[in-house]
Parts: C-alpha cells; structure tokens; sequence
C-alpha cells in the first residue's frame, strides 16, 4: 500500500519497497538489542502489516507493531520510546536500551570482589538463631553433599572476602556454579522418591479396560504431582556486600541454569530483576549485563523499600506455596527498620521459607545488632552463614526437605 | 485502516467502551491470523474483550478455563466410556466390529478445544488464565494453536473446518513461555483512566448519572493510588456503583457515611478495611470535585 498502487513506474516502487525493507530490519536489529523476542515471523508479518496500509499514519503503525512485537509487559511500556526514537528521531533515554553484551560496561562494583577489608562491627554474644542443620565445624559423614566443591578442597573454608588472587576468585566462582549444580541434581533425587500415594483413577481405568470388556483387569493409578521447589533469591549488592557479590552472582548463575524455576533479584537501593540477564549461558556475558542493570550498585542499601516493591510488583507472579526465598544480605539497612519488618512478614505470609544468609555470620564476634536483621529476624525460617563454600553446600540438606 | 474504526464501532456498539489500542490489536488478529495474549491485573476486564470480540463477530463464545492439573481429556476430547462399555455389552460381535463402532463420531465427548475448530463458523475461543495451567499443557497448546488440528490415535487427524478467534489471558501468576508469548500479539490490559471508567459506570449501571459515574471513577481512581493490598478491579467499581444506585445515592457529598460504609465492594482484605478509617474516606471524598 505504501508503494504499490502508484502508477508512476514499477522500478520506483521496487526501489521504496527495498528501502522499506531495510529500514524495517534495522528496527528489528534494535528491537533484538532491547531483549525484544522476535523471530523471522515476525518480520514477515511487520512487512504484512505496511502493505496492508498500516504505515499511513506512525500511531497506527506504532500500535500495531506494538502488539506484534511485545511479548511481556516490560517489552508493552518501553515501545513506545523506542519506536519514536527510531521512527521518529525522537530521544530515548538510552538506560532503557540494553545491549547483549559491552566492554563498555564500567559498573565496577559488581565485578570487582577483592574488596578492601572491613572491620566487623562490635558486639560480643556468639551467632544465635535457628541453626542450620549443621554449622561450619563438625564433618558430618561422607553424604556426598560436597560432591561439587571437592574440587576446590583447599578453598572450602576459605571466607571469600580473603581470597584476593585472581584465580582463587575465579576457582571460588567455578565451585560456586558447581555447587548449585550438585544442589540441584540431589533434589532432584529426593522429589522422585517422594512420588508416592497412589489412588486408583477409575476413569482411566474404565478406559483402559475397554478391550477386557469392562473388566477392570489393569488398574491405572494416580501420583500426586510435586510441584518443583521454586527458589528466589534477592541478593543485596551495595557496598558493604562487595566482597561477596561475585562469588553469589556466579553462585545464582548456576542455581538459575539449573533449577528449572528460579528467579534471581538484585537490590541496592532498588530492586532489580535480573533473571533474563543471568540466564545467559556464557557467566562472563551474564555479568556484564547484570552490570549494566544494576546501576547505583554498591552504594547504601534500602532492604525494606526493596521488598516492599518485591512484594507489590513481582511477589504474586514470582511465588507460589512451594518457594523459597533466600536472602542473601548482611542486613544493614539505611532505610527504615520498621519498614523493613512489615515486609517481611508480608513476605512470610506468601512464601514456604524464608532463608537469609548472612555472609558476616562467620566473622568472629558478629551479633546481629544492626536495626535491620533484628527487625527482619522473626519472620525468617533459617539463618545461616554464608561466608565459605562450605557453609553454602551445608544449605542443600535444608533445601531438599522442603 | 478502515476495517479497525469498523471494528472499534462494533466495539462500542457491543457495549465494550475499549481503550484506543484494543481495536488495533483486533484488526490485527484477522489480517495476521495470530492469538491475542492479554495480560493485567485481575478484575480489568481481560474476559470480557473475548464476550466483546464475539459480539463484534456475531459468533460464539467457547471457553476454556485453565487450572492446575488441566489435561488433554478436559480441553480436547474424550471418549465417553460408559456408552462405549453399554455398547461392547449390548452387541457382542466380532471384536473388529465392536471396536470400529465404539471408537466412532458418535462416543466422543467434544471438549472446549476440539469444539473450537469443528463450529462452521469461526466462533471465539477464550483461553482464560492460562498461566494456572502446567507448562505441559501449554506446550500441547502451543501445537495446537500453529496446526489446528487434532489426531486422535482411534480416529485419526482432525483438521480444522475453520480457524478459531483465539483470546489467551493471564494474570501472571507464573511466567510464560517465551514461544507462547512469541506466537501471541501482545495487548497489556491497564486500569482505565477516569474518563473511560465513567463511561463503563454509565454504559453498565442503569439508574447512574453523567455526573454519579464520573464521582464514582475518580473516588476509585484515589482510591487505587492508596497503599492497598488488593487493588480494586473494575468489577469491584461496577458493584459498588450498582450498590450506590440501590441505595438511592445521587450525589457521594451527600452521604458520606454510605459511601464508607458501602467500600466493602471494593476492599477486599481485613488490612485494607482497617486502613480505611472514616477520615480518610473523607479526605478521598474531598479531592473529588
């Protein structure tokens, strides 16, 4: 419609169709930079839809490949911003467009682990709190449990925030990312041993008994379906976290690639979802686009506004009865206290567990003064150390029996 | 395009006072032969764009509510067995000829989705909620919307005598999957604004006025901005303004005890009861001219 129909020449007409076209596949080249879903179908139908008059107006053209191209609600809000921008040459603000992969990406604080040593704060009683299973010292038995760290025997007690080479850092990632996938196989195991307590399923009965003539001869049973641990994990990536958000990046990196539900969130000063940019195979990859994400990382931390927009915006998609929430977070609120106890309890209200894992548990002399832990400690099912390999395989057990 | 202001009067002309985009995503669905996924909060009136979209068609409406659990033999087909056993029992020939009888047109129980492709004319299938079935079934689904048609092991392939009007809706309570929502056009169902909120008040309720309905949009309109639990949908206006006009209330200034006391259509949880105590229903009240 936009060139047809004139009857000028048919070579003109080819010629604005062909520029069409490659106008077209550059906005689909920029719509794939925005994380935007598109296959070649879709081009095909774009093209469908122009000559179909859809172009004679850009809000109609803007609607309609609105609704072609968006596949989820991020997608729905920010078309409109990048259609004008390259339509229309309007602006756009370049945060909202993201691509794969940059070098470019210079948000150190994420990548940057070997953090300058911080003094713990004062306080003398020993960790308290639900125990976990079992605590760093004793070795309980050969269960395997370990079967993913082994490889990095010598690390295992290691507190991460004391490895400062490179490749004990990048050896301390490996056996993260192999840790959550032994965590994984292992609960695997324990569902499929669940799977019992049958009844009979009389229709299927009837209808496999058909050819016996209605002779019940072969029962068929019914299983309880499990549903899959899901497991959500909100890591708190500002400044006093630094040492430890690499090791629980790649940590959740792994979880994410493993479970087949897992959602990963990121917080600060603001909460960020991040499970489409951990679910980037390549690790590397994954970082930089979280990196770029997660911007204002490292600075002050404000749980409490976190998981009040966690449970606003995120909380009815994200839970159901059989998740677990894991935070990983040393609980140094700059906001409000309070807050950050009403949210939590919002929270329990819709979650399985809640596991906070606190990285300055195992430093020694750590008591959990701070306004913020203390406030949010009621509603938490497990608190455990998170500081070593070890005390992240110790988990697995606790996990498997939910 | 003149086929999509055709389709937005036959929208109003329906009763469905649509948001501008709705009729855009519709005439789209003909010319691209695509589902239409529509995701929003609960209550914004996502099932009711299908009942629309049937009455835009002068069709059918097939629905197909989605639960956990949901499986091929509630959404397709299934054999009606006790016939079929009534039947091995009566006859007692050969067991060829036995078999070649029960396992025909006439003992299968048509279900939603095998009903949707079998009308002769392309009737509207409304998958509802959709994100409470398993992912299993939604890759069934995801088969079945590219194909149209079914194959039925005793029978054989059924293919479609005519292509559906396909409606998905979710709330969200679980992510889809990427080739779902690739296959889909996408159309995100918000909140209406004040404007078109008074016009559903006054299009539904008989008895409320311009003026009512336009009070009654914006007190809910405040109303969503609070800090609530659950955010009223438009259902819940739609009640409290048929609870207003039952109680003969023609002006909210004039009856502000009825109007806190009526909230209950709209607040749903004891939290959200709780924090709206007298005065601030009169403050809300207030900033409503």
């Amino acid at each position: 419609m936009s060139c047809c129909g004139s009857p000028s020449s048919y070579e003109e007409s080819l010629e604005v169709s062909r520029l069409i076209a490659t106008r077209l596949s550059a906005f689909l080249a920029t719509l794939r930079d925005n994380a935007y879903a598109i296959g070649l179908k879709e081009g095909e139908d774009a093209a469908a839809l122009i000559a179909a008059g859809y172009a004679e107006r850009p809000g109609l053209l803007r609607s309609a490949l609105k609704h072609l191209f968006s596949a989820r609600r991020s997608d729905w809000d920010k078309f409109d911003g990048l259609f004008d921008a390259f339509w229309l040459g309007k602006r756009v603000r370049s945060r909202s467009v993201t691509t794969g992969s940059s070098k470019a990406a210079n948000s150190p604080s994420l990548k940057s682990l070997s953090g300058t040593e911080r003094q713990s704060m004062g306080g003398d009683s020993p960790p308290d709190q639900i125990p976990s299973d079992e605590d760093a010292p004793p070795q309980h038995g050969g269960e395997g449990r370990m079967e993913g760290a082994s490889a990095a025997d010598n690390l295992g007690d290691t507190d991460f925030r004391k490895m400062a080479e490179p490749e004990q850092i990048a050896q301390a990632h490996a056996a993260a990312a192999l840790l959550a996938k032994a965590m994984r196989t292992r609960l695997t195991r324990r569902d499929l041993a669940r799977r019992r307590g049958y009844r009979l399923d009389l229709r299927r009965t009837i209808h496999a008994n058909v050819h016996h003539g209605g002779v019940p001869i072969d029962l068929v049973k019914r299983r309880r379906k499990n549903k899959p641990l899901r497991l959500v994990v909100l890591l708190d990536a500002s400044g006093s976290m630094s040492m430890y958000t690499g090791v629980f990046i790649r940590f959740i990196h792994g979880v994410l690639d493993e479970f087949r539900e897992a959602e990963a969130f990121l917080f600060h000063t603001r909460l960020a979802h991040v499970s489409a940019a951990m679910k980037e195979r390549d690790p590397g990859r994954a970082l930089d686009r979280l990196s770029m994400m997660a911007q204002g990382a490292g600075g002050g931390t404000r749980i409490g506004e976190s998981l009040h927009n966690f449970n606003r915006g995120h909380a009815a998609r994200v839970l159901h009865s059989r998740s677990c929430v894991m935070i990983v977070s040393d609980g140094y609120e700059t906001g409000d206290a309070a807050l950050l106890g009403r949210e939590m309890a919002a929270l329990a209200k819709r979650c399985r567990r809640i596991v906070w894992l606190n990285p300055m548990m195992g430093w020694d002399g750590y008591a959990p003064e701070a306004a913020g832990i203390k406030a949010a400690l009621p509603h938490v099912d497990l608190y455990a150390p998170a500081h070593t390999l070890k005390s992240l395989a110790a988990l697995e057990p606790y996990l498997a029996k939910l | 395009m003149r086929e999509r202001d055709q389709i937005a009067e036959k929208l109003s002309a329906a009763g469905y006072i649509a948001d501008g985009e709705l009729a855009t995503a519709i005439a789209l669905m003909q010319l691209l032969k695509r589902p239409l996924l529509l995701e929003g909060a609960a209550g914004v009136g996502k099932t009711e764009v299908a009942k629309a979209l049937a009455a835009v068609h002068g069709t059918e409406l097939i629905r197909l509510q989605c639960y956990e659990g949901l499986d091929q033999s509630a959404a397709l087909y299934e054999w009606n067995y006790q016939r079929q056993l009534l039947a091995i029992q009566a006859h007692r020939g050969s067991a060829g000829e036995v078999e070649e009888q029960i396992f025909s047109e006439k003992y299968l129980l048509e279900r939603p989705l095998l009903a949707a492709i079998r009308r002769e004319r392309s009737p509207v299938l409304l998958i509802d909620e959709i994100d409470r079935a398993d992912d299993e079934f939604e890759a069934f689904l995801l088969e079945l919307l590219s194909d149209f048609q079914v194959s039925i092991p005793e029978l054989g392939t059924i293919v479609a005598t005519t292509i559906p009007h396909v409606v998905l809706t979710s709330n969200g309570t679980r992510e889809l999957s990427d080739a779902l929502r690739r296959r889909c056009l996408y159309h995100y169902v918000d909140y209406p604004d004040v404007d078109r909120e008074a016009r559903i008040i006054l299009a539904r309720i008989a008895g409320a006025g311009a003026s009512l309905s336009l009070q009654i949009a914006r007190m809910v309109e405040s109303i969503r901005k609070e800090e609530l639990r659950k955010v009223p949908g438009v259902a819940e206006t739609l009640d409290w303004a048929a609870a207003l006009v039952g109680l003969d209330v023609r002006d909210l200034h004039d009856a502000p005890e009825v109007v806190h006391e009526t909230l209950m259509c709209l607040l749903k949880t004891h939290e959200d009861k709780a924090r709206f105590q007298p005065e601030v229903t009169a403050r809300l009240l207030g900033k409503v001219a």
